[in-house]
């Protein structure tokens, strides 16, 4: 086993979810631990039926300086928006 | 017969219970964050078991004892659980071993336990049994990663194997209520718990680079018939107090 514990981010599919969210990290030599780890943390009343782990070091953030070139939201461009077009009853969850 | 069912279903009780108080014994004081919530879980999924098995010896019993009662008004030669749940919990390389042997025992029981011809105790056990899977899987897991980890956790979890192991063998010696109880459909064979219970722990430890003792080698046994270690009066002394000293407390 490692001696080294590094840092894990973890995300949870919840019971009816359609993706996984991010719940929160912990400490853990190897994957396999991580995992045995967050059912143990983060999953104990029914939070989750599939858990994701990922090494936080694996993990790229956008940074909070490229606010506005990244998030400027472009409202005024009503065409980037397909609120336009009717949806069929039987298509869910979009 | 139904005295025979209570102090079988007593039996159960127990072991979930003392070990439950052991781990507990943990809680704030783990290697790290994870492990200190996970023995935590552990030791509830275990008291969760006792109250449904104490709940179930209560009312065979029908003398209108509680399961508080049970738990928190007996004294020592009055358990029932194997004397391996009621040893300290030592460093952590004896409480993953404690764990792991009575784990492996535990789940082959209760899956033999779902088949049992009374109804209330197959439930149990079949509610049991999920727990009890999730903590073999992780003391499994754990032997392995310290049994073949750094030559330290190596020695700690072989001296650990070789201290409690002579504690095993009256977990699957079967004694005259384990006959009865059998006998009458109840109970499984300990024979061939024995024999799943060997071979399984046999497989993990090789896993794990540990040398696994004489499974014929002397035994120590009396505490599925309450006689125990010397640990167990102070393990209740401090469990039971407050019922001691304050009677019939209420908050």
């Amino acid at each position: 086993m490692s001696k080294e514990w590094p840092l894990w981010e973890v995300f949870i599919r919840s019971q009816h979810g359609l993706a996984h969210k991010h719940v929160g990290s912990l400490h853990a030599p190897d994957a396999e631990m991580a995992i045995n780890h967050a059912r143990d943390v983060y999953t104990r009343r029914n939070e989750g039926v599939s858990i994701w782990v990922a090494r936080a070091g694996d993990i790229f953030a956008s940074s909070p300086g490229d606010k506005e070139a990244l998030f400027e939201p472009s409202d005024s461009k009503v065409y980037r928006h397909p609120t336009f077009f009717p949806m069929p009853e039987e298509v869910k969850n979009l | 017969m139904s005295d025979d069912k209570f102090n079988y279903v007593l039996r159960l009780a127990d072991n979930a219970l003392i070990l439950s108080q052991r781990l507990s014994q943990w809680c704030g004081k783990g290697p790290a964050l994870e492990e200190d919530m996970a023995l935590t879980n552990v030791a509830l999924d275990l008291i969760g078991q006792a109250r449904l098995w104490y709940a179930y010896a209560a009312e065979l019993e029908g003398k209108g004892r509680t399961e508080d009662d049970l738990a928190f008004l007996r004294d020592a030669h009055q358990f029932h659980n194997f004397l391996l749940l009621e040893q300290p919990n030592g460093n952590y390389a004896d409480t993953m071993t404690r764990q792991f042997l009575f784990d492996a025992w535990h789940y082959h029981y209760l899956q033999a336990l779902c088949a049992s011809g009374d109804e209330r105790i197959a439930a149990i056990a079949a509610k049991s049994l999920k727990e009890v899977t999730y903590h073999l899987r992780r003391s499994s897991d754990l032997l392995v990663r310290l049994g073949d980890g750094s030559d330290l956790s190596h020695q700690l979890m072989q001296a650990a194997l070789d201290e409690l192991w002579r504690f095993t063998g009256e977990m699957s010696v079967a004694d005259e209520l384990d006959l009865a109880m059998h006998g009458a459909g109840i109970a499984p064979d300990l024979a061939m718990i024995r024999q799943a219970w060997v071979a399984h722990v046999a497989s993990v430890a090789a896993d794990a680079t540990l040398r696994l003792p004489d499974a014929n080698s002397w035994m120590h046994k009396g505490g599925k018939q309450g006689v125990h270690t010397e640990h167990m009066g102070y393990l209740l002394a401090e469990m039971q107090f407050l019922q001691r000293a304050y009677p019939g407390a209420q908050w």
